[in-house]
């Protein structure tokens, strides 16, 4: 050991490399702690897609799924029912569905996939009520001019069949769009975008 | 006596300690009304330590008892509803406290040179303690706690390309869920004010290191006797510990008449819709922040996009931080300060008491425009602060402090 006070060359590179090995590992003991704060195994199931088989849903009808503890529906609808929606532009207040209340590629007039079957988060955007369903067009309780669609009891929102709100509605915007996709013919996954989108 | 007090301060010097920060700390003899704040600002973090402690006795950190467990703490834990109303009010007071002391800073430009550092570590812990108030309002597990931290914590899914990950790693599941509450529990009681302590300590490090400034902005000790103590200080102890003793009193008076008597304030200490329990099917019809949140609230509301509205609200806090270099005037108290930052201070205020009214409102069309209009005077105060404190037409400030006796 020489007396100079001064540190070698040598050993400034050493502790310097000492010090870098240090923080690098230091970086990286953090990661388990930040993990925790992720969703756990229990909490991923819980929220896991889930799969609609609609094989057996005749035209007009439709169907309920739980996903994430709300009501997501699959309507299949008609050759008449997706012409009353495009009919529907004037009395809506976002018929373009502007508000970001769908996944990018249901951004379209039909917001769907596939035009025939609308898949729909079942709770109205103003309270959290769910909505009915009243696919029937002229009816006595809707009048004359309702297109079908579906109607909250509870503060009386429209919405037509592809879930967009009527103008002057306590809803403030069109009914949420899940993501989902089809991964057959019959079969929806909802709560994941498919690979193509 | 005299022995015992030796061997100690061989051993850790507590009595230099005293005298350096108590006994012998001179502070400036001209404080005023505002100079109560930071006092009373540890006061309250004391108290919301101690309050807290108990409430955590009888809590539950849990999504399924965690409602009920605040009700028993109301009615069947003996002399629960006090400690919980004390915690719940002291949350409050513990803004109006932070709001005035801050406003002192403005005022007497506090946040200047040689006590910028003072002025971030205060930021931090005023951004810290939003963090802790923010969490702590989940714990109770209402309705508004429930829609408060849904709307809250959307809005870090606003940011571009992280945010969805992010909400979802902040709330560890798809929805507020169990998992949020105990996580916020977890930050609330130990991770936060553990850093808060760690900046307090700061924050008074930093003060005694250039001591207090004062209402006539002029530095005490550039006049000194003989020994070296400033002409115009005088030791904190007694003659500030006694004020702020008797400022406490005057607190007191207030805060628990609060306490005893309207713990909710009409539902601006504790919200009506937050005595309901949280119901993730079903969104109260204002969901609405406590008041201390609402200035930066409406600045949010007030740009109609919604990343363009978190960044708002964020600039309006991160803002404050560079306001030391912002107010570029050399002249620190508004006593010799121009026209200039008079005005533009005023409607500051004023700004900001109308984003406040702004944000506990439902968003109607007109007070939407109104807010726009304060959020541009926000704003407006910082850029035209920039541009007119470099020339502004300043008196000269005295040499020594003035007294009005």
């Amino acid at each position: 050991m020489s007396n100079s006070n001064k540190p070698s060359n040598r050993r400034k590179f050493l502790t310097n490399l000492t010090q870098i090995m240090g923080g690098v590992g230091g970086v990286f003991a953090v990661i388990p702690f930040l993990s925790t704060m992720s969703p756990s195994e229990k909490a991923k199931a819980a929220g896991a897609p889930v799969e609609i088989d609609v094989s057996a849903l005749r035209p007009g009808s439709y169907k309920i799924v739980e996903w994430r503890g709300k009501p997501v529906w699959v309507v299949r609808r008609t050759e008449e029912m997706i012409r009353n929606t495009l009919e529907d532009d004037k009395v809506l207040s976002d018929p373009k569905s502007l508000g970001e209340h769908q996944p990018i590629y249901t951004k379209n007039k039909y917001r769907s996939i596939n035009p025939e079957f609308l898949v729909l988060v079942g709770v109205c955007t103003h309270l959290g009520c769910s909505p009915l369903y009243k696919p029937n067009a002229k009816s006595a309780e809707l009048g004359l001019d309702w297109n079908g669609g579906f109607f909250c009891p509870c503060h009386g929102s429209k919405f037509d069949l592809s879930g967009r709100v009527h103008k002057a509605m306590p809803a403030p915007s069109n009914l949420e769009v899940p993501p989902y996709y089809f991964a057959s013919d019959n079969k929806i996954i909802v709560g994941e975008d498919g690979e193509k989108s | 006596m005299d022995k015992f007090i030796t061997w100690i301060d061989e051993r850790l010097p507590v009595s230099n300690f005293v005298k350096n920060h108590l006994s012998q700390y001179y502070a400036p003899k001209n404080f005023n009304f505002f100079y109560y704040f930071g006092a009373l600002a540890i006061f309250i973090f004391i108290l919301q330590i101690v309050t807290g402690i108990f409430l955590t006795i009888n809590y539950k950190p849990d999504a399924a008892s965690a409602f009920a467990s605040v009700e028993y703490i109301m009615r069947d834990v003996e002399w629960g509803w006090l400690i919980r109303y004390l915690h719940s009010t002291g949350a409050s007071f513990f803004f109006v406290v932070i709001y005035l002391h801050m406003f002192r800073a403005m005022l007497y430009g506090s946040y200047k040179n040689p006590r910028e550092l003072l002025w971030l570590f205060g930021m931090l812990i005023f951004v810290l303690l939003m963090a802790e108030a923010f969490m702590g309002y989940l714990l109770p597990w209402g309705q508004m706690s429930y829609w408060g931290a849904q709307v809250i914590i959307s809005l870090f899914g606003a940011i571009p390309y992280i945010g969805e990950s992010l909400a979802l790693w902040i709330r560890g599941d798809y929805v507020i869920s169990d998992a949020t509450l105990n996580r916020f529990f977890a930050f609330h009681v130990i991770a936060l004010p553990l850093l808060l302590f760690a900046l307090i300590y700061l924050h008074l490090a930093a003060l005694h290191t250039n001591g207090s400034n004062n209402p006539d902005g002029i530095e005490i000790k550039k006049n000194k006797d003989a020994n070296g103590v400033p002409l115009d200080g005088i030791p904190f102890h007694p003659y500030y510990t006694v004020k702020d003793i008797f400022g406490l009193s005057v607190f007191l008076l207030i805060f628990t008449f609060v306490v005893f008597f309207m713990p909710e304030l009409g539902g601006y200490f504790l919200e009506k819709d937050n005595f309901v329990p949280a119901d993730p099917l079903k969104t109260p019809e204002h969901i609405v922040p406590v008041w201390y949140f609402t200035p930066f609230y409406a600045i949010l509301r007030a740009i109609p996009d919604k990343v363009g509205g978190v960044l708002a609200m964020g600039a309006a806090i991160f803002v404050l931080f560079v306001l030391p270099w912002i107010d570029r005037c050399s002249v620190k108290s508004i006593r010799y300060r121009g026209m200039s930052y008079k005005v533009l201070l005023t409607l500051f205020v004023i700004s900001f008491f109308g984003l406040g009214y702004i944000g506990m409102n439902p968003a109607t069309p007109v007070l939407t425009w109104i807010g726009r209009l304060f959020t541009l005077i926000y704003f407006g105060f910082f850029v035209a602060l920039y541009f007119t404190s470099a020339n502004e037409k300043t008196k000269e400030p005295p040499d020594r402090v003035t007294m009005h006796d």
